[in-house]
C-alpha cells in the first residue's frame, strides 16, 4: 500500500504527457521522422495533398526555407479560376527514377478529378535523407508575374436580335449562318470507331455549331448516334475550321456500313477576343515515354483566361485528317504568359502525321464565348 | 294510272313544303348577298362556311339575305333550311376579293457578292380577309441596291404566289426589295456581304518580342472589304517548332506578334485561301 502512492503518480504523470505529445502533434511528427523510405516520404506528402491538409503537407517539405507556404498551396490547388480550383486529387502513384543512400528522385503521377475529367499531372521530386527521415524537397514553383502595362484591344463583338414573337409570318428573319463539313473520316480503335474531321464557317457572322454522326448498318438502319459534345470549338468566327470527333465506344467498323453526318448552326452572340498564339508546336515524348504534341499558348489580349481546351488535328501525307485529340490545360492564361501544354497521340497514329493544327477553346469567368 | 297520279301529287307538296336554296354561282369575300328559296312555311336556315357557322329562322319562297360578316372567308360553304318537310341544302363558293395585302419572303438575309440565282424572292397575295387570291395578279418585284440604278421586274402570281430568283450584285451592302400588289407593298432588306478574300498578302515588321505581322486590307475579288471578326490564320514555322494564331480581321486588317527564333517561314490563310508566304532569314 505504501509504494502504491508513487506508482499511480507515475502512470498517471505518464499518461498525461503522452496525451500531451499527441495533441502537440507528436504522432505527426513521429510520422514525418518516421518516413524511412523515398516512397514513404512522397506518399505521406501526397496523401496530406489529397486531405488537403496544407500544414502538415508544408511540414513535410525540406525546403521550406525556399518555398512559401502560400505559393506551396497556390502551385497544388491553383488559382486565378483555373481548372485546378475546380479539380481534387483523385489519386496518385509514385516510383523511383533514381536512388542513393540519401537522396532520391521520385516520379509522381496526380490524378485530378475536374468537370471536364480526370487530368494527369506527373512530376519528378527530389527526396533527401535528413537524419533518420526522408523528406521532399519541393521544386520552387514559378509563377510568372504580369507586369504592370496598358494593352490596347479593339472589341469585337457580335449580337443578334431576332424576329419578334408579335410580328407576322413572313415578317423578315436573320438566317442562321452558313457552315459545312469539309473532311469527315471513320477511324476503328481497339474499343471503338471515332468520326473525325473538320468543320468551317463559311457565314459573315459567328455560329454556334455542334456535329453529331448516325452510325448506319447495312440495312440502312441506325446502330448508334453520338454528338462531338466537348470535341469541337463550337463558337466559329467567320471563316474559322474546327475540327471535330465523334466516338461510338463498343463499335466495330466491319458493322458500319454507312454514317450520316449532320451539322447544326445557330445565330449566337460571340466575342472576337481573346486571341491565344499557339507556340513552338512540336511532336514528342513526356516523361512516361508517350507520344505528345507539345507547345505553348500565349494569351494575346488583356483578360485572363480562366480555363483553356487545346483542341489538335492531325493530317497524314495526303492532307486527311487521322486524329483529333484534346487536353485540358489547368493553369489560367494570362495576359502575355507563355503557358505549357501536351496533348496525347495514339501510338499507332504518331508516325502516319504529317502535319497538325492546333485550335484553343477558351473559357473566362467573367465572359462565356 | 289514278295511283300514280295521287303519288306525283304527293311529292309536289312535299317539295312545296320541302323548300330549295339558289345561292348565286360565285360570291366574293366580304359582300353581302340573298339566296332565294322555294316552298313555303317557317324553317331553320344554317350557314356553314370554313370559319363561321349561322343559324336563324327563316321564311321558305322569301330571298334569305346573307351579311357580308357571315362570308369573309373564301372556300366551300353550304346553305341548309330545314322545314317541315326535311331539309335541302346547297353549296357555293366564296372567291378572295380583290388584292390587299401582301407576304413576303426574300432568302437568304446575307449572301456573297456576285452570286447567280442566290436571292429568292416569294410573294403570297391575300385579300383584305386574308384569303389567298388564286386568279392570275401582278406583282412587282422593286429592286433598290445600295450602289446603282434600281430595277423593276414584273412577275404573275400564280394561285397566289408569285417568286423570283436574281444575282447578287458586285458591290457589298444592303438591297432593298419591295414587293407590290395593288396599293399594298412589303420591304425586305437583304445584305449583300463580301465573299472570300483574294489576293491575302502579310507583311512583317521585326520588334523586340518578334516579328509583327499584318495582312494588307483583306478584300475579295471584287474589291468589297472582307468583314470584320473574319478570321486570319497565320503560321510560323522556325527551328523552335510551328507557332499559330488565328486572328480575326479589324478595321480591314489581321495583325498578330510572333515570336521568331533564327530563319522562319510565315504563311496566311483565311478559309480555303491561301495567301503569300514570307522566308525570314537572320534579318528581314
Amino acid at each position: 500500500m505504501k509504494g502504491f502512492l508513487p506508482i499511480f503518480i507515475i502512470v498517471v504523470t505518464a499518461v498525461l504527457v503522452g496525451m500531451a505529445w499527441v495533441q502537440s502533434g507528436g504522432v505527426a511528427l513521429h510520422e514525418m521522422h518516421s518516413a524511412s523510405t523515398p516512397q514513404e516520404a512522397v506518399e505521406a506528402l501526397i496523401t496530406n495533398v489529397q486531405q488537403r491538409n496544407w500544414d502538415r503537407a508544408y511540414a513535410r517539405l525540406a525546403n521550406t526555407n525556399d518555398v512559401e507556404k502560400l505559393a506551396f498551396i497556390r502551385d497544388l490547388a491553383g488559382s486565378n479560376g483555373n481548372l485546378r480550383t475546380y479539380s481534387s486529387l483523385q489519386k496518385f502513384s509514385v516510383w523511383p527514377v533514381h536512388a542513393s543512400a540519401d537522396n532520391a528522385t521520385m516520379r509522381v503521377r496526380l490524378t485530378w478529378s475536374s468537370a471536364v475529367g480526370p487530368l494527369d499531372d506527373v512530376r519528378d521530386l527530389y527526396v533527401k535523407k535528413e537524419g533518420s527521415a526522408w523528406k521532399v524537397v519541393w521544386p520552387k514553383p514559378q509563377f510568372a508575374k504580369v507586369p504592370p502595362q496598358v494593352i490596347p484591344v479593339n472589341y469585337l463583338r457580335w449580337d443578334v436580335i431576332g424576329r419578334g414573337a408579335s410580328d407576322d409570318w413572313g415578317v423578315q428573319n436573320v438566317d442562321n449562318p452558313n457552315v459545312r463539313i469539309t473532311s469527315m473520316n471513320a477511324v476503328e480503335r481497339p474499343d471503338r470507331v471515332v468520326i473525325v474531321g473538320e468543320v468551317v464557317n463559311e457565314d459573315t457572322v459567328p455560329a454556334y455549331v455542334n456535329v453529331n454522326a448516325t452510325l448506319l448498318n447495312p440495312d440502312g438502319k441506325p446502330i448508334d448516334q453520338e454528338g462531338s459534345f466537348d470535341m469541337i470549338s463550337h463558337t466559329l468566327l467567320p471563316k474559322q475550321v474546327s475540327p471535330y470527333r465523334i466516338d461510338f465506344p463498343g463499335i466495330h467498323l466491319k458493322q458500319v456500313k454507312s454514317v450520316r453526318m449532320d451539322v447544326k448552326a445557330m445565330l449566337g452572340p460571340a466575342s472576337a477576343d481573346p486571341v491565344i498564339a499557339v507556340t513552338d508546336q512540336k511532336m514528342d515524348k513526356d516523361p512516361l515515354g508517350k507520344n505528345v504534341l507539345r507547345g505553348a499558348l500565349v494569351n494575346q489580349s488583356g483578360q485572363t483566361v480562366n480555363i483553356a481546351q487545346v483542341l489538335a488535328v492531325y493530317y497524314d501525307a495526303n492532307g486527311k485528317v487521322i486524329w483529333v485529340s484534346d487536353g485540358y490545360v489547368d493553369q489560367a492564361l494570362l495576359p502575355q504568359v507563355a503557358i505549357p501544354f501536351a496533348v496525347d497521340v495514339p501510338e499507332d497514329v504518331a508516325p502516319k502525321i504529317q502535319n497538325y493544327h492546333v485550335l484553343v477553346n477558351h473559357y473566362s469567368i467573367n465572359q462565356s464565348s | 294510272m289514278f295511283r300514280l297520279t295521287t303519288y306525283c301529287v304527293l311529292l309536289a307538296l312535299a317539295l312545296a313544303a320541302y323548300g330549295e336554296l339558289h345561292p348565286p354561282a360565285q360570291v366574293t369575300a366580304g359582300n353581302g348577298f340573298s339566296i332565294s328559296s322555294t316552298g313555303q312555311g317557317d324553317a331553320t336556315f344554317y350557314l356553314i362556311g370554313p370559319s363561321h357557322v349561322a343559324k336563324r329562322q327563316v321564311k321558305l319562297g322569301q330571298d334569305i339575305a346573307v351579311d357580308s360578316t357571315e362570308v369573309k372567308k373564301a372556300g366551300r360553304y353550304l346553305a341548309i333550311a330545314c322545314g317541315s318537310g326535311g331539309c335541302s341544302r346547297s353549296a357555293f363558293y366564296v372567291m378572295a376579293a380583290e388584292p390587299d395585302k401582301i407576304s413576303f419572303l426574300l432568302h437568304p438575309s446575307r449572301v456573297p457578292v456576285k452570286a447567280n440565282d442566290a436571292i429568292n424572292a416569294t410573294a403570297f397575295v391575300f385579300d383584305e380577309f386574308h384569303n389567298l387570291v388564286l386568279a392570275p395578279v401582278m406583282v412587282n418585284f422593286k429592286v433598290i441596291p445600295k450602289t446603282g440604278p434600281s430595277f423593276t421586274r414584273p412577275v404573275k402570281a400564280t394561285r397566289g404566289v408569285a417568286w423570283m430568283r436574281m444575282a447578287s450584285t458586285p458591290k457589298e451592302g444592303p438591297v432593298k426589295v419591295i414587293a407590290e400588289v395593288a396599293k399594298a407593298s412589303e420591304p425586305r432588306i437583304i445584305q449583300q456581304v463580301a465573299s472570300d478574300a483574294c489576293n491575302l498578302r502579310i507583311k512583317a515588321t521585326r520588334t523586340a518580342k518578334g516579328v509583327l505581322v499584318e495582312t494588307d486590307p483583306v478584300r475579295d475579288c471584287s474589291g468589297n472589304a472582307v468583314p470584320d471578326g473574319t478570321i486570319v490564320s497565320f503560321t510560323e514555322i522556325d527551328g523552335q517548332g510551328k507557332t499559330t494564331v488565328d486572328a480575326p480581321i479589324k478595321k480591314g486588317i489581321a495583325r498578330t506578334e510572333l515570336p521568331v527564333s533564327g530563319s522562319a517561314r510565315i504563311s496566311v490563310a483565311s478559309g480555303v485561301v491561301m495567301g503569300n508566304e514570307i522566308s525570314l532569314g537572320g534579318r528581314l
